[in-house]
């Protein structure tokens, strides 16, 4: 397989198990860099998983992913860390720090991680915010929050760091149609803007084909489609097709 | 058995895993002050008002004995001797067991339930050094400060459950306070309970840091917490006091 600079991220026969239960069985799939790739499917076969592997909370049982030029599921600690810089984790319910504030949460990674003097932190943290329209709530503590603002606090501590690759775990889940809407669009900016490399995990086929260049779609553990929207709308496999289509 | 045993040979590894990491950078001050200001001085009040009430109880309860034998004279000492010794590490231990490991248990539990663990960790921080050491060193420093507190209020509530009886002088009652107290009466129990704090805040931790159930799991890691770090702590005191009494001979009673 080709780990050119053109590779971002490349998922090569992985399987993962829990137990007895199988939930990936041999995935494999390539995402080129600058590229947004929506992956779909029904609950419970391993979307999420897919991306815990990705940033290595997970360990494959068997197959290799390769992270631009890293191979990742044998890394040492200090080398993960390295390669997780590269990424950036927007979780489904945010996962954000519930005992600091929004600033502290943005700052934790940029004051640990990077050189940076305190007065850059604050530039780089007021900006990310200003970015998802949370600028006002920088003091405020993550329970204060609403659903919409929760997501958008977690996807400005993913981008803090200005990663390569943004995974993001069902963006737009729980939220209004117009919230979630927002969300797409500063994931689109991400994309166009700062060329970052996405992979979104999605139920809504809506926001995916917004976003999305390349769709891989998972049944039952198994990559059933992938390809471009046409592609996978004239695919073999009926509930790729029926994923991919526009619900009226 | 064999499940027993994988058991302890877990939380032995997370335990040798905390003094590793301890002594590995970076090195967590900020977090480290954090869990001090709440496992330490916000178990104060609660330590306190345990250790006076216990004082005030012990007195009137041995004050009527020891009038029988006419030894009226050595409440004072009995009281001190009794809180250094035993009582003032014991429960100032059992006490933050309950308050301290139930916490640490259930936040570090909602914590990874929630995925903030996770969060952490996608962000490159070692999540282990950054919230579990952290607070096994806050339990390890705090408790040995809160059991002075512990001591020193059952002291004086001695005195003012003497000072009622016999109106006893404040001078009186601590020279004979300590007239018996040795230094290996008071340093070597108060030492030990830095290994209650450790066994507090690694088994808290343990149940907390590597649940895999959901939130159920979060009031289960809580009251495990509570429950193994407490006959952890009673069994480990029988193991001390004979270490202590090997150690310092003078110190047995």
């Amino acid at each position: 397989m080709n780990h050119d600079g053109r590779t971002s991220v490349s998922f090569e026969d992985v399987s993962k198990s829990f137990g007895a239960k199988k939930i990936l069985s041999d995935v494999s799939f390539q995402v080129a860099a600058g590229e947004a790739l929506c992956i779909l499917g029904r609950s419970g076969t391993g979307k999420s998983v897919t991306l815990k592997l990705l940033i290595a909370l997970l360990r494959p049982d068997a197959g290799k992913i390769w992270i631009e030029q890293d191979e990742i599921t044998n890394l040492r600690s200090e080398d993960l860390s390295r390669v997780r810089r590269k990424m950036g984790f927007l979780f489904q319910d945010a996962a954000l720090f519930d005992s600091i504030t929004v600033y502290e949460n943005l700052a934790l990674p940029l004051a640990r991680l990077t050189d940076k003097s305190q007065n850059e932190i604050d530039f780089m943290v007021d900006k990310v915010l200003r970015q998802v329209g949370l600028a006002a709530d920088k003091k405020t503590m993550p329970s204060e929050l609403s659903g919409g603002m929760r997501k958008r606090a977690g996807l400005a501590r993913a981008l803090v760091l200005e990663p390569k690759i943004l995974l993001a775990d069902e963006p737009s889940s729980g939220l209004d149609r117009i919230t979630a809407s927002e969300i797409d669009e500063l994931l689109l900016q991400q994309k166009t803007e700062r060329q970052t490399t996405l992979i979104v995990v999605t139920h809504d086929v809506h926001g995916a084909r917004r976003v999305g260049d390349r769709f891989a779609v998972f049944d039952k553990g198994q990559l059933v489609s992938h390809g471009t929207a046409a592609e996978v709308e004239h695919s073999d496999n009926r509930t790729a097709r029926e994923l991919i289509s526009i619900p009226c | 058995m064999t499940k027993v045993l994988e058991f302890v040979g877990k939380v032995t590894r997370f335990g040798f895993r905390v003094i590793r990491d301890l002594f590995r950078p970076p090195f967590e001050g900020a977090q480290l002050a954090r869990q001090l200001a709440e496992i330490g001085s916000q178990s104060v009040p609660l330590i306190a008002a345990s250790g006076f009430a216990l004082g005030a109880v012990m007195t009137l309860h041995t004050r009527s004995t020891l009038i029988t034998f006419g030894a009226e004279a050595e409440i004072p000492t009995v009281q001190s001797l009794a809180f250094f010794v035993e009582i003032g590490p014991l429960v100032a231990g059992l006490l933050l067991a309950g308050r301290v490991g139930s916490g640490i248990g259930a936040v570090l539990a909602n914590m990874r339930v929630t995925e903030q663990i996770d969060g952490i960790e996608s962000l490159s921080v070692d999540s282990f050094k950054f919230l579990v050491v952290p607070r096994v060193v806050a339990c390890v420093i705090a408790l040995p400060l809160l059991t002075l507190f512990m001591d020193f209020s059952g002291l004086l509530a001695g005195f003012v459950a003497e000072y009622a009886s016999s109106h006893i002088s404040f001078h009186l009652y601590i020279t004979r306070a300590f007239a018996s107290v040795d230094w290996a009466n008071f340093i070597p129990p108060t030492l030990k309970t830095a290994v209650f704090g450790f066994i507090i805040g690694t088994v808290s931790a343990y149940f907390g840091y590597t649940i895999n159930e959901g939130a159920q799991g979060v009031g289960k890691a809580a009251t495990n917490s509570v429950v193994l770090s407490s006959l952890l702590l009673i069994v480990s005191d029988v193991v001390l006091v004979k270490c202590i009494a090997f150690a310092f001979p003078g110190a047995a009673l």
